[in-house]
């Protein structure tokens, strides 16, 4: 009961805060929030640290779902989604991926990828469970563990391997309490991927140490020159593996705020159970869209993947004429070259760059272990404004240098 | 041979896009040599594959009074050039935009601007309608263009996501 009596807030002995899970207490706020307050309410200021399409969704998958709007589907679908949309992922997954999914019973359309990624963790964690994340990643999965009851270890990918994990870094890691392993290949931050060769020894230690997998594969659409290679797709994978997926990335539909999770269906009905008691289901005007996009979105999605490698061209190309290190991202759409040779930390050099030159890039420090001297910057902008942000990091880095040789 | 053409194709979107761009950002857009650019456009300029490099203006925005209207013409073609000569005869006046042969109901659709409303008329009962082989016209003023070439005109699908973001 809320009562505007100003002296009840007063009045109690504890704080409200202290009322807080403690689980939730220890979360600290992310550091991409901190980067967004900063630049907010600034127009001039070019970014490269937006994680999504410049893309609008395409037009016919806007306009399918406004038609259904029309004829008034406006009703809760099943709990795991429309059949016809997981009979949709089923084929999808299968054509691109070689992968056999029974819609039945092994796919839950998700409110994004990100309530797919929490459903696996609260199914899977007890607690005192260890959570295996590589790092730098994207920087949910460790705060959801920790509020899931898990404990996140961080495995340090490193530039010189072009982030990819390895068997090895994996192993180290391994305790008797670790149970779950998160992939996010392709990655973000990092643009890495991993081959068939690069997975192979990696089931092995999953396989040996009897893990769970949580396979984060939105950006699997995004690759440039070599094909994503989905980890349920190794052999004795597939059971093993929660494979998390979704429209924003794809087909440019972030806001629609449409996942899936597919997987053992052991697995996938307790995921249900807690996505039927929280969510009921994934919005239905964007099963819909979804459904259009999985059917007719395919020549879109290949044009606007053209673009994203051309752009990624570019934006290599200036980082490393600015003077700083850039592997070669080959999927999602950020570059993250290595800002280390300028003297300052990651989160120094954005902030500079922000304050004085204008471009918004995220800190790599944010994204967890092996971060630090990096710069997140996303190619998902305009040609033009690439070119002017890139003017201006050169800038901006030869000023650092001038500022070191008068030190 | 295949190769080039897939080069030629994309360099013609990029120029579609923006016919500013330089030999130079294509090369690095495309993850190919300056030279296989260059060469590309210089062959596509002598085969006329790329015409002109001109500019989309939208007029309505320019103070500058003009109309345009798109006659639908009926012709007789003639023995031995069918629709060349008419067309030709046509498209040759400065205050014709462009000329289609079309399928349908009429035979050429044909694009003029004009100052004001009296110029375009002028033009089709003075020049137009008079010629031997034209047994009809109708003409249809543009009231407002919304969408040209591609590109749409009056562009609302602004970038509007957040700064910085996941």
């Amino acid at each position: 009961m809320i009562t505007n009596k100003p002296q009840q807030a007063e009045d109690r002995s504890r704080p409200m805060s202290s009322y807080l899970s403690p689980l939730v207490q220890q979360i600290q706020p992310s550091g991409i929030r901190r980067f967004f307050d900063m630049a907010a309410g600034s127009k001039d200021i070019i970014s490269l640290g937006v994680g999504e399409p410049d893309f609008k969704t395409p037009w016919h998958v806007r306009e399918a779902c406004v038609y259904s709007l029309e004829r008034g589907f406006t009703g809760y679908t099943s709990n795991a989604g429309m059949p016809e949309l997981r009979e949709g992922i089923a084929g999808y997954l299968h054509d691109r991926f070689g992968l056999s999914y029974d819609p039945g019973n092994q796919i839950i359309a998700t409110v994004g990828g990100s309530e797919a990624i929490d459903l696996a963790l609260r199914a899977l964690i007890a607690p005192g469970d260890e959570i295996l994340i590589p790092e730098p990643c994207y920087i949910s999965y460790s705060p959801i563990t920790s509020i899931g009851g898990g404990i996140p270890v961080g495995i340090e990918t490193f530039g010189k391997d072009h982030f990819k994990l390895t068997a090895e870094g994996l192993e180290a890691k391994i305790t008797p309490r670790s149970k779950i392993l998160i992939l996010c290949y392709p990655s973000n931050p990092t643009g890495a991927i991993m081959s068939r060769e690069d997975w192979e020894p990696i089931a092995k230690v999953v396989e040996k140490h009897d893990l769970i997998v949580i396979s984060d594969e939105i950006y699997a659409e995004l690759t440039y020159g070599a094909n994503h290679v989905s980890f349920a797709s190794l052999p004795g994978m597939m059971d093993r593996t929660i494979l998390v997926s979704g429209f924003s990335k794809a087909f440019a539909m972030t806001g629609w705020r449409m996942g899936y999770a597919c997987g053992h269906p052991d697995l996938i009905a307790a995921m249900l159970k807690i996505h039927q008691y929280t969510v009921m289901c994934a919005p239905s005007m964007g099963q819909v869209a979804a459904l259009e996009a999985l059917t007719n979105g395919m020549e879109e999605k290949d044009r606007m993947v053209d673009s994203y490698n051309q752009r990624r061209r570019l934006i290599v190309k200036g980082l490393r004429e600015a003077g700083l290190e850039c592997h070669e991202p080959q999927g999602a759409f950020y570059a993250f070259p290595s800002i280390a040779g300028t003297g300052l930390t990651s989160d120094e050099f954005a902030q500079r760059l922000l304050r004085e030159y204008r471009v918004a890039a995220v800190p790599g420090s944010v994204f967890g272990l092996g971060g630090e001297g990096y710069l997140r910057c996303s190619y998902a902008t305009s040609v033009s404004q690439l070119n002017e942000a890139l003017e201006r990091i050169g800038a901006f880095v030869m000023q650092l240098r001038r500022e070191r040789n008068n030190a | 041979m295949e190769q080039m053409n897939e080069l030629k194709r994309k360099v013609l979107e990029l120029l579609k896009e923006d016919a500013r761009r330089t030999p130079e950002l294509m090369a690095t857009l495309l993850g190919v040599q300056v030279d296989e650019v260059k060469s590309a456009i210089e062959q596509m300029e002598q085969e006329h594959v790329i015409v002109k490099y001109a500019t989309v203006v939208n007029w309505d925005k320019v103070d500058d009074e003009r109309v345009t209207a798109l006659i639908e013409v009926q012709i007789t073609p003639e023995r031995g050039r069918g629709f060349e000569g008419i067309a030709e005869r046509i498209y040759m006046y400065p205050q014709v935009k462009s000329v289609y042969l079309m399928s349908g109901a009429f035979d050429l659709l044909v694009e003029v601007e004009g100052r004001n409303l009296r110029e375009v008329a002028n033009f089709v009962s003075e020049k137009l309608s008079p010629i031997d082989s034209v047994l009809s016209t109708k003409t249809n003023f543009t009231l407002k263009k919304y969408k040209q070439d591609g590109i749409i005109f009056e562009d609302h699908e602004e970038d509007n996501r957040l700064m910085i973001s996941p």
